[in-house]
């Protein structure tokens, strides 16, 4: 028998309209299994045992009076720590905001409380979102549940763990060069990031405003589709939230990929991406073109300055939106004689190495005198990246890659060399430049057992069609293996 | 060698009175409890992001547009990053480039003379919390902690660049004048100078004559009446001649103006300049004003004050009661609605801005706390008109009806101020005094006019004081000349 922990969202949620379980039976499969796997994975910072148990109760209160929120109802789901959740410690994994408890929902937190979901715990991060590991986390690293020696990916590498062990049947991250994706790769989940604008980014404790977007994992990509219409939506409090119609999510996902056009982008097939996962790619694009897709190969050939735009781009947007963590109206406090000595002193014991190189090199790329050199030279390449995906998409419908360049690496083997660690985000940032959809499903595993990561990209709302590939991807794939934290539950 | 001459530019911020602050719900209100107008996004909690306000942006264009200015299509929000206390998140959302107004100009008139200021530009910012330092003597050097109360936090602040048009101290100060009444005419704002509603930075320079380079200027700030503006700007000038006339030089620096003393300070402020390091506001997308937008705005625009002022001369007033009738909505008010039900607006106008003006100011009233009505002013104007009452006697009318006594004709009636003016009655008390008086009358007829006075005042007399003065003249005149 299928422990509950390991069920889908689809399944759970059959299972709880049938009256088989209850959401106290899932949140309690789920506490079951944080409790034996958070030794060696770490995905949390904070479990909300109480609060998971009581919103389970009313929950199966409201399904016996035939209340019913939708799918997500009574689904114990994962936040990760820089969404803001009232009542409960919310931290970036920071140091900064040890402690700190937000007065306020963000929209994404409320709609899945309106939803019914069971939010089980905040889970790790590089702080302020900025790594591809959780060791930039103030708090510990997370473990990779398929390897402990190695990293989870980041920054949203807790809420990837969890998904993958069954700790949560859902979570969300932010991802905002590949935050999201390239976790996912690495844990053998599924992990997918909106169009910029589709969920709200109130309450999301910002990195770089204009490349950040709240998105889900999940085992399957339908539930990965599910989650997402949970908490997308225009949103009042957010000037950049789309206001046109939303995209339809899971009406596509048995129409298989037959007439499609799908493009293999060539800049993200070359040398520095391992063999393994390029071999495991194309055999991917060969399965989709044997299942009726026209697959070309497209070039987008500003892809190669993306990943130095983006090192521009988003510091320079951190330099100015962790302004506010200053000590003076929250979070820890260094004092000192004066204001502006306390401010220096706080925020210099306050951010971790990571974030403050960011905020230097955005403080350096926006001075007068460099701006436009730096800042400018970047906005003009994110352009030609923007002009690149709409030349590639006029002959395709979604484009395909490898996620990351490697599967996941030991822990502290990238912490000395930044620029090794950047290229970890090579093949997701250009999505977030351009500001479309992208996903990543788990295609296989290499040689040493770990899971490789297939993204698709589609353009701007296209959705739909997005999720349409990648379930056909999943069908094509049939990967089937679980981490070993996962089943070792017998033998813990 | 050329006279001195000073090149003055006029920076002005006016919070605008929106219902809610620029990027929040939190309501705009002064003289609350600290901190009870806030949330999320004014305090710059984690995670809280702005969204702009539409009738800020409302505001914004009204002022722009009443200031001839060009409206863009597409402007754009910067971030200005400087590290402060009462700026929650440490930048402040402003404008840089693509304003929302640009190239605008304003009319004065100085001693009678017309002139234009340029409007470099109108932009839309927030305006800061407020800090207290908190110590001995409350001096930020000697304060043991501060106190900071981010009400004020996000409240829409409209920024007003000059160009360096204006010459002189009182050409300043008619600018900062026009520009209080134009905001307030266009009701964004109570632009009040002592409560901060309304700020001017004077930026001055001097230089020999209007053919000589542009000197060194300097930034004078904490200007809170229109008076210290017009004072300060004068200090300034006398200053940077005095330094240049003994060799000396100008430093760019921001100066404070210190009331008491009547001196402008330097706030030695380390003249690195700084860098706000601008970069485009990435949570918000460019600010879109249409051209429908911006034509229902033009269309909507009230009357302003240079249009109002013209339109009060053109009925007869003279120019200064115009000035006095277009600065004060209410009494302009009723002015209006007075001429509109008969009242002569040159008559109407004397007594507004003297009569109803003086017992305002005795009694501590606004106009709308007393009985008085535009129809009652179309009365008593009617009244003079028809001789019924005379203007000496229409003031005491006048005031009786401030103070609720009743209509002017009930209260002229009641108070036997009716005049006499049935010419048949009149003229045979004319008759009379003049058969009791034929030595007086041969002089007069012999053409000592002077006699005239004597003959009217006796009428009077006989009359208790109700006949027609003009009329009964009138009537002696034409019996002399025979
Ligand atoms: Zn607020």
């Amino acid at each position: 028998m299928t422990d509950l922990a390991d069920l889908s969202i689809v399944e759970a949620g059959r299972q709880l309209r049938s009256g088989d379980v209850t959401a106290v039976d899932l949140w309690e499969a789920a506490a079951t299994r944080i409790a034996y796997t958070e030794p060696h994975l770490h995905a949390f910072l904070t479990v909300d045992r109480e609060g998971a148990l009581a919103t389970a109760k009313v929950v199966d209160a409201a399904f016996r009076a035939g209340e019913d929120a939708g799918p997500l109802q009574g689904i114990p789901i994962a936040l990760k720590d820089n969404m803001c959740t009232k009542g409960l410690a919310t931290t970036a994994s920071s140091r900064m905001l040890e402690g700190w408890v937000p007065p306020y929902d963000g929209t994404a937190v409320a709609n899945l409380r309106n939803a019914g979901a069971v939010l089980v715990g905040k889970t790790n991060l590089d702080e302020f979102a900025m790594g591809s590991s959780t060791e930039n986390s103030a708090f510990g690293t997370s473990r990779n549940p398929w390897d402990v020696d190695r990293v989870p990916g980041g920054s949203s590498g807790g809420s990837a763990g969890s998904v993958a062990v069954g700790s949560s049947m859902g979570a969300f991250g932010s991802d905002t060069g590949g935050s999201i994706r390239q976790p996912a790769a690495l844990c053998g989940v599924v992990g997918m990031k909106p169009t910029y604008g589709l969920v709200s980014r109130y309450g999301l404790i910002a990195f770089a405003s204009s490349l950040d977007q709240i998105g889900p994992f999940a085992r399957s990509v339908e539930d990965a589709a599910l989650l997402l219409e949970g908490v997308a939506g225009h949103d009042i409090h957010d000037a950049t939230s789309y206001r046109g119609e939303y995209p339809t999510l899971t009406d596509g996902l048995e129409k298989g990929v037959k007439g499609l056009r799908v493009g293999i982008v060539k800049e993200l097939m070359v040398d520095a991406i391992d063999s393994e996962i390029r071999a495991a790619t194309r055999a991917m694009a060969d399965k989709l073109s044997d299942a009726g897709a026209d697959v070309v190969e497209v070039s987008l050939p500003s892809s190669e300055y993306a990943l130095s735009a983006y090192y521009l781009i988003a510091p320079a947007e951190c330099s100015a939106n962790l302004a506010r963590l200053d000590g003076v109206r929250y979070g820890n406090r260094v004092p000192a004689d004066t204001t502006d000595e306390m401010m220096a002193k706080t925020r210099a014991a306050g951010f971790g190495p990571e974030v403050t190189r960011r905020i230097l090199l955005g403080t350096y790329a926006l001075s007068a005198g460099y701006y436009d050199a730096f800042y400018g030279q970047a906005q003009r390449v994110r352009t030609l990246v923007r002009q690149d995906f709409a030349t590639a998409y006029e002959q395709t419908d979604v484009l395909i890659s490898p996620t990351t360049p490697t599967t996941a690496f030991e822990i502290g083997a990238k912490t000395d060399d930044p620029i090794a660690m950047y290229y970890s985000d090579v093949c997701t940032i250009p999505s977030n430049l351009a500001g479309d959809p992208s996903i990543s499903v788990p295609v296989g595993v290499d040689t040493r057992g770990l899971p490789i990561g297939f993204q698709i990209m589609a353009p701007a709302l296209g959705e739909s069609m997005l999720f349409r590939v990648a379930a056909e991807v999943e069908r094509l794939a049939e990967f089937s293996a679980r981490p070993s934290l996962a089943v070792s539950k017998e033998t813990v | 060698m050329p006279e001195w001459e000073a090149v003055i530019g006029i920076e002005t911020h006016v919070e605008l009175q929106t219902n809610s602050k620029m990027f929040c719900g939190c309501a705009v209100a002064f003289g609350e409890a600290p901190n009870t107008n806030t949330c999320p996004v004014c305090l710059a909690l984690p995670g809280a992001i702005p969204v702009p306000n539409e009738e800020a942006i409302e505001g914004i264009v009204k002022i722009g547009t009443a200031l001839d200015s060009t409206i863009n299509k597409d402007s754009l929000f910067y971030r200005k990053n400087y590290f402060y206390p009462d700026l929650p998140k440490n930048y402040q959302i402003s404008q840089y480039t693509f304003p929302v107004c640009e190239f605008g100009k304003l009319e004065i008139v100085v001693d009678g003379e017309p002139f234009v200021v340029g409007i470099t530009r109108v932009h839309m910012e927030e305006d800061t919390g407020k800090s207290r330092h908190v110590g001995e003597d409350g001096r930020i050097h000697d304060a043991s902690h501060s106190l900071l109360d981010f009400n004020r936090s996000g409240v829409p602040l409209v920024e007003i660049v000059t160009e360096p048009d204006i010459r002189t101290a009182e050409q300043a100060r008619a600018y900062g004048a026009e520009l209080q009444r134009i905001v307030r005419t266009l009701g964004v704002s109570d632009a009040r100078l002592e409560e901060g509603s309304m700020r001017f930075d004077a930026n001055v320079s001097v230089r020999r004559g209007p053919d000589a380079e542009f000197g060194t200027r300097t930034e004078t700030k904490n200007v809170n009446s229109l008076r210290s503006l017009q004072r300060a700007i004068t200090f300034e000038i006398d200053r940077q001649t005095r330094v240049l006339e003994e060799g000396g030089e100008i430093i760019q620096e921001t100066r404070h103006w210190n009331e008491d003393k009547g001196v402008t300070i330097s706030m030695r402020i380390k003249e690195e300049s700084e860098d706000y390091r601008y970069f485009q506001e990435p949570d918000m997308l460019p600010l879109e004003i249409d051209e429908a937008w911006q034509q229902r705005v033009k269309a909507e625009q009230p009357e302003l004050p240079a249009q109002k002022r013209a339109r009060y001369v053109g009925l007869g007033t003279d120019a200064h009661t115009a000035e006095l009738l277009a600065d004060d909505p209410a009494l302009g008010g009723l002015f209006d609605q007075a001429v509109q039900a008969g009242a002569n607006a040159k008559q109407a106008g004397i007594w507004i801005t003297q009569e109803v003006v003086a017992y305002l100011r005795r009694e501590e009233k606004s106009l709308v706390e007393t009985a008085l009505s535009a129809a009652h002013v179309a009365e008593l104007s009617e009244m003079v008109s028809a001789g019924d009452l005379s203007s000496t006697a229409s003031k005491d009318v006048l005031n009786a009806v401030l103070a609720g006594d009743g209509t002017p004709r009930e209260i002229a009636e009641a108070k036997d101020l009716i005049q006499i003016s049935d010419s048949g009655f009149l003229e045979a008390e004319v008759d009379a005094v003049i058969a009791d008086n034929t030595d007086a009358f041969e002089k007069l007829a012999g053409g000592d006019m002077k006699m005239i006075g004597f003959f009217v005042g006796q009428v009077m007399k006989r009359t208790g004081g109700k006949a027609d003065p003009r009329l009964v003249s009138e009537m002696v005149r034409n019996k002399a000349q025979g």
